[in-house]
């Protein structure tokens, strides 16, 4: 289970561990489940707890950005360690997808 | 003084391997003492060549997949992950960034530019039907730091 938190229209999601090919699939469907409630617009991943992530984490990113994309929102992202950073941005993400450094600044 | 040294694992062709791959080789890549980031590039390099052996080499069905590693020269540590899946047609544009036979499963196509990216040599051969062989060199900056260090002191 994901941590999560809900405010207005924000969703705040901590995602703790790994986020590998493997891991991806059961975070892609948790993820999918809370954003079913098509009035959740901006959805704000926190990588606090992240310890690993690879280019599976690029497409589960840009997918939930698509699917919040259509409802005029968008994804964020918080406490990203610098390695998970440099494939953030490697892969130009970065232009899409907004990082904050504070939770403050997330929810506000 | 490093000896040379090397290792070998082959395993299912399953993504629980993924991270199974990933732990092996931050272990054999210890002796090094490579640092934090150069251990987190190293598992990332491995755990996107592992994938694309599952993901792409197999697709999916049941196969082996072969880690090798080895260290020379005191500090460069060399990586092979080879399957005997159904191989690559057109390896150039398997490995421009972005391109991916996989947008339906949300595969990036950013597996080769990472192992690009965080390691110093990448070279893919690979066929159909004959599997897929990719080869990666690492050198370990740390050690050579440290060794210069205590010449001077």
């Amino acid at each position: 289970m994901l941590r999560s938190i809900r405010d207005g229209d924000k969703l705040l999601v901590g995602l703790d561990g790994e986020l590998d090919h493997f891991c991806a699939q059961s975070i892609r469907r948790e993820l999918d489940s809370q954003l079913a409630d098509p009035t959740i617009r901006q959805l704000i991943l926190d990588f606090s707890g992240l310890t690993f992530m690879d280019s599976s984490g690029i497409g589960v990113i840009l997918g939930r950005y698509r699917i919040l994309r259509e409802r005029g929102g968008g994804v964020s992202v918080i406490h990203m360690n610098d390695h998970i950073a440099r494939i953030f941005h490697m892969s130009g993400m970065g232009k899409v997808i907004r990082q904050l450094d504070r939770k403050q600044e997330a929810v506000r | 003084m490093m000896r040379n040294n090397e290792m070998q694992t082959t395993f299912l062709s399953v993504a629980e391997n993924e991270a199974f791959a990933r732990v092996v080789i931050a272990a054999f890549a210890m002796q090094l003492s490579p640092t934090v980031c150069e251990i987190a590039d190293i598992k990332t390099a491995v755990s996107e060549a592992v994938t694309n052996a599952i993901v792409h080499g197999y697709e999916g069905t049941r196969g082996m997949v072969t880690l090798r590693a080895s260290i020379h020269d005191h500090a460069l540590l060399s990586i092979e992950i080879s399957d005997q899946g159904k191989g690559i047609a057109n390896i150039q544009q398997a490995m421009e960034p972005f391109f991916t036979t996989r947008p339906e499963q949300e595969r990036s196509g950013m597996g080769f530019a990472v192992m690009q990216t965080f390691m110093d040599e990448l070279s893919v051969e690979s066929a159909p039907g004959k599997g897929t062989l990719i080869r990666m060199k690492k050198r370990i900056r740390s050690r050579d730091m440290l060794e210069n260090a205590t010449h001077i002191l």
